[in-house]
């Protein structure tokens, strides 16, 4: 065991857990913040992404030994009162079925309008690609990354 | 004109009040206690009239709809409220929507598959709706000294003739006192407000802020956490276990072994997750160790048995096949897939003295409750069972072995365990679609009329796999379908839209075929058979004709059939789950490679309730049949899956999903279900569109794997 100290949504948090923890099961077992989630473990499908000093990130590929004091936001940090513009666009277009693979969707499409607030499809294409639907809701998905860049500032 | 409709004496059949004071319904959908009350204050809880199992209303206004049934993506969690929340007239804004936990007093077939919760619970639902109508409309009159008749309900109030209003909230206690209906209207569809509108989904918020709602998210204190190591190879048993390693490692409380299993008991996944790699287990020998090759032979030998189970037999087939003028036979074959739902399997249990509490993701929490009850031996009624939201099924869930195994855990270990299935346990651990083979054969007259018919179906632990009584059965006059399975180690289970998700495909590229041969536009061929099913029609016809034609014109006009001269367009259509859908699928010849641009569903599921989630589901549906018919692959070498993770299963992703554009019938029936019945058509439509861009015929899934579409990409389109 060894005692890390990391930056999550703002906080700094203390656990004690082997130093190669992925930092998805820091935040689900050790944190309480579930909202990231396990699909994979092998960085396939996108459930447990996290956006490490902004960009998207694999949380189930990524050991805690490795995140040193770089920030990290779970899609409970994206915003105080679930109101980002893509949780408002998710809301709006009426996007999960099942909802399991939202949250990592809804953070690989944060992280790249931050960057890229007005994305062409291919961009979109690109950022989305690693994230699984088994829903299929993929259509959806497109129209509210498109909807959500409206509402960027 | 309203529906009269008696109220069923069974779903009525004690009526007192609860121990707060609130109106009780006597069976199943109508006691009251067990409302999921973790939700509410205990001095709401008191006040709250409960009017029956699905509903209840505060005095402050809040009406609380209870929806019984798994919620896995199908959006049953918003489309049942709607339905009662219709009949009850009430503000949709002020309805609160409540997970049940399993109940099988209050509610019945809680559960689901086979598309089947709306079919079964619309008439029920109305009623519990209307009922509370009636009463809240009654204790206004009682109040107000006037005829009930002289009021109406509407976005939840009554409301005098004068103008007053009184909301559901303040009419609730008096409504507990008013003698339950022993007949109530319906409304006329032409009265709808909420039915037929686009509601979004009741837990959209809490799922796009990552709130816990799904079986993994289930932590509590004191709770431990387990892996479980299984055979790898199918006809493989545990012959010997070393755990000492295992034992010794960090977080590691225990390491227990029951039937096949190696559980690792721990303080957190990950340690867990890596102790089990330590452990040292020897499997010997129990059944026949299989390879996907073993399966391509049984395939052949089984096609031509001579002892075959006969499924339907019209006419006579040999005399047909001896004086036709040309007889076409081809072969269909599909793979095994696993489900894979995002969420992969998990379940936590706590096996106490005086009763065990299981909580999790079923498809089927009654089913669940009582094998568990069985394996431990005790009463169904000393085990509770929660349900949380599925992160998927699509069958996978409706099967209780990983329920069992935590409960057969935590009853070892006499402690509160959460069982947790990594993806490899998951794709390793069966229960998949069963591979199947297919031989249609048609004979076909002079005239290109197909006067006999010929299916069998050979599958993997696939029970029946075909349909004997769906399309074309009825409009031929000599028809043989019959079957034979061989039984495996491998473990099959219910895939969504089990065996029509793949016998649709091959039997709509077997019609397309044909129908070529006939020298026929291919929607017409189906239409001619359609029509000489419902003018003379051989035996039993078990689906409902017109309302076939209906979704074929429907896909025909909204796909400008036959009119787009630079696409090749595919066309299928099927009846699965009491519903009907018809697709066109289209394709672009781009630089010699075809390109998937679009495709569209014509979909008959009678009424509607949600525009929104139905439009989704059948989306969704095409989606998942398209990336399974192009993809979806699970292959076995000495008994074990050769495909372990999504990193060699490949699932549709993002950008290979073409344009859908979805209809629907609007014919006013009784809803029939909408699950499962827009996947199956979608792999025929996009193998005879392929066919007709490239003069390539696909015989086999995954598509994509066939050497007809070496070097195909198919496009990339968003």
């Amino acid at each position: 065991m060894a005692s890390y100290s990391i930056n999550v949504n703002g906080k700094t948090q203390q656990v004690d857990v082997l130093p190669d923890t992925p930092l998805l099961w820091v935040l689900r077992d050790s944190l309480g913040l579930v909202g990231t989630k396990f699909g994979c473990g092998i960085a396939q499908c996108g459930a447990c992404t996290v956006h490490l000093n902004g960009t998207a990130v694999r949380s189930c590929s990524m050991p805690v030994s490795a995140i040193g004091d770089k920030k990290i936001t779970t899609i409970e940090g994206l915003s105080e009162k679930g109101d980002h513009p893509v949780q408002q666009a998710w809301q709006e277009i009426d996007v999960p079925q099942c909802g399991y693979c939202q949250a990592g969707q809804i953070m690989s499409a944060s992280a790249l309008l931050a960057k890229n607030p007005k994305p062409t499809e291919e961009q979109i294409s690109a950022a989305m690609n690693g994230n699984i639907c088994r829903c299929g809701t993929y259509h959806r998905i497109k129209e509210a990354v498109v909807l959500a860049s409206t509402k960027m500032k | 004109m309203e529906t009269l409709t008696k109220t069923n004496r069974r779903d009525f059949l004690k009526l007192g009040l609860t121990a707060g004071g609130g109106l009780m319904l006597g069976f199943n959908w109508n006691s009251a206690s067990a409302l999921s009350m973790e939700a509410m204050s205990a001095e709401t809880l008191a006040a709250n009239v409960d009017f029956n199992s699905y509903l209840s209303i505060s005095p402050e206004d809040v009406i609380t709809i209870f929806s019984p049934n798994p919620e896995l993506g199908q959006n049953i969690k918003t489309s049942f409220p709607m339905i009662v929340a219709e009949e009850l007239d009430a503000d949709w804004k002020k309805v609160k929507v409540v997970q049940a936990n399993l109940d099988s007093k209050k509610y019945e077939r809680q559960l689901t598959g086979g598309s089947g919760a709306v079919p079964h619970s619309w008439e029920r639902l109305r009623k519990a709706g209307a009922t509370a109508r009636h009463m809240l409309v009654e204790a206004a009159a009682k109040r107000w000294k006037v005829s009930s008749e002289k009021l109406t309900a509407s976005t939840g109030y009554v409301i005098h003739p004068y103008g007053q209003k009184l909301t559901y909230g303040e009419l609730a206690t008096e409504a507990a006192q008013i003698p339950v209906p022993t007949e109530v209207k319906l409304k006329d569809r032409k009265d709808f407000k909420i039915i037929g509108q686009a509601i979004h989904n009741v837990d959209n918020h809490e799922m796009v802020t990552g709130k816990p709602l799904y079986g993994l998210d289930f932590y509590r204190d004191g709770m431990l956490f387990a892996m479980i190591q299984r055979p790898a190879q199918f006809g493989m048993k545990l012959k010997s276990v070393d755990s000492a390693a295992a034992k010794a490692m960090q977080g590691i409380v225990d390491v227990v072994t029951f039937k096949n299993n190696v559980a690792v008991v721990g303080k957190s996944t990950w340690e867990v997750s890596k102790a089990r790699k330590a452990l040292k287990i020897e499997y010997e020998k129990e059944g026949d160790i299989e390879s996907t090759s073993d399966h391509d032979r049984i395939f052949k030998e089984l096609l031509n048995s001579k002892e075959a189970t006969v499924r339907r037999q019209d006419g006579d087939v040999t005399a047909a096949f001896k004086s036709a003028a040309q007889v076409i036979s081809r072969e269909y074959q599909c793979p095994f897939l696993s489900h894979s739902p995002m969420e992969p399997m998990n379940f936590f249990a706590h096996v106490r003295e005086d009763g065990v509490e299981l909580v999790g993701p079923s498809q089927t929490p009654d089913m669940a409750r009582n094998a568990t009850a069985t394996l431990l031996g005790i009463a169904p009624d000393k085990i509770t069972l929660e349900l949380t939201r599925l992160g998927g099924g699509f069958g996978r869930r409706l099967k209780a072995d990983y329920v069992l195994e935590a409960a057969e855990l935590s009853s070892l270990i006499k402690a509160p365990v959460k069982v947790t299935w990594t993806r490899e346990d998951d794709m390793m651990g069966g229960s998949y679609r069963p591979a199947v083979r297919y031989r249609f054969e048609a004979a076909l007259d002079a005239k290109g009329n197909m006067v006999g018919y010929k299916l069998r179906g050979v599958g993997i632990n696939a029970g029946n796999p075909t349909r004997e009584d769906n399309f074309p059965s009825g409009a031929v006059e000599n028809l043989l379908i019959d079957s034979v399975e061989h039984k495996s180690p491998i473990t099959t289970g219910a895939w969504r839209a089990p065996i029509t998700n793949f016998l649709a495909f091959a039997e709509q590229a077997f019609l397309d075929e044909v129908a070529l041969v006939a020298k026929k536009d291919p929607v017409q061929f189906r239409l001619e058979l359609l029509e000489k099913a419902k003018q003379s029609p051989t035996g039993a016809i078990k689906y409902d004709i017109d309302r076939m034609v209906g979704v074929i014109k429907l896909a025909v006009e909204k796909s400008g059939w036959g009119q787009k001269k630079n696409l090749a367009q595919g066309f299928s259509v099927y009846f699965s789950h009491r519903s009907y859908v018809a697709q066109v699928a289209e394709i672009e010849m781009k630089n010699k490679m075809p390109v998937l641009k679009k495709m569209y569903a014509a979909a008959d599921c009678g009424i509607v309730i949600n525009q929104s989630g139905a439009r989704q589901q059948v989306m969704g549906g095409m989606v998942d049949g398209l990336g399974h018919a192009l993809y979806g692959q699970l292959t076995f070498k000495d008994g074990a899956a050769e495909q372990k993770n999504f990193n060699n299963y490949r699932l549709i992703r993002y950008n290979e999903v073409p344009d859908v554009e979805v209809h629907f019938v609007d014919n006013g029936i009784d809803p029939t279900g909408l699950g499962e019945p827009a996947l199956p058509p979608t792999g025929g439509a996009v193998a005879n569109a392929i066919f007709k861009a490239t003069g390539k015929r696909l015989y086999n899934q995954p598509f994509m794997k066939q050497e007809e579409m070496k070097g195909v990409t198919l496009g990339e389109k968003m």
